[in-house]
């Protein structure tokens, strides 16, 4: 489908949604999982004009984009999983050890 | 008939983005997010770029995926362990609506010069989307490439060192 803007409405409506998700939820797995969903509706967006410009450069970001979001998700459910050893929790309220 | 296919895989993803969000368990919001995996594949796979969406299936909803819900069971959360449920939703709803009007905006109302490229539908078909991509890794993006197996090697070690007992 030719339909460039369709697109990226979808894109902005998943990411929207990610959004409201990260800044409404208190579970930091499921935060995790929000910003995971934002990601893929930037990747949607790099393709969408990847393939209406004719320019596969876009496609290679998204390539390098997947691993940077490989490599998140190790680092930051090592970190949640050392949290919880600490505080018996993953409550994002509970990560209050600098707060003034 | 594709118009009314992409309708409906966009209706199954922006569902299952939305139960994302609102599940209270967070069994069912990984696996709200796998659904909407498959169909942002399904959206590659109608944008010519097939590998992408076999990456997009193979990395996002088999690797990132069995890790994240691997860390779900392994930390066995119960789900009316928080008193609250949410934030201010009203204020998140606000800010997410502002947010969409913006990328809506900025995406289809701009007139950014963007760089064109030869690469038509035709041409990926005849070629091969998996070639043309890897010669795109292998000689303009090699440095690029290259840097992300240190990434890889750093997020490995730093995994084991935070998971470690003790830090």
């Amino acid at each position: 489908m030719e339909n460039l803007n369709s697109y990226l409405v979808i894109s902005a409506v998943l990411f929207s949604i990610g959004t409201i998700g990260v800044l409404t939820r208190k579970n930091a797995i499921v935060i995790f999982m929000c910003i995971e969903l934002m990601l893929n509706a930037v990747n949607l967006t790099f393709v969408a004009f990847s393939r209406h410009l004719g320019n596969l450069d876009g496609q290679v970001f998204v390539f390098f984009i997947m691993t940077v979001a490989a490599a998140e998700a190790a680092v930051g459910l090592a970190l949640i999983i050392a949290f919880y050893n600490n505080k018996e929790s993953i409550d994002v309220d509970d990560v209050n050890l600098m707060k003034w | 008939m594709e118009t009314l296919f992409f309708l409906i895989i966009s209706l199954v993803a922006i569902i299952s983005a939305i139960l994302v969000v609102t599940c209270k368990n967070p069994i069912n919001s990984a696996l709200a997010l796998i659904m909407t995996f498959f169909c942002l594949a399904t959206y590659y796979v109608m944008l010519d770029a097939p590998f992408m969406a076999a990456v997009q299936v193979m990395v996002y909803a088999g690797a990132i995926m069995v890790l994240m819900v691997f860390t779900i069971m392994l930390l066995n959360i119960r789900v009316d362990a928080t008193k609250k449920h949410s934030h201010k939703l009203v204020i998140g709803s606000i800010v997410g609506f502002f947010t969409f009007l913006n990328v809506v905006i900025v995406l289809v109302k701009s007139r950014a010069a963007l760089p064109t490229g030869p690469y038509s539908g035709e041409m990926i078909k005849k070629l091969g989307h998996t070639e043309l991509v890897g010669k795109e890794i292998f000689t303009n993006f090699l440095l690029p490439f290259e840097i992300t197996s240190i990434l890889l090697l750093v997020a490995i070690v730093g995994a084991v060192i935070l998971a470690k007992k003790k830090i």
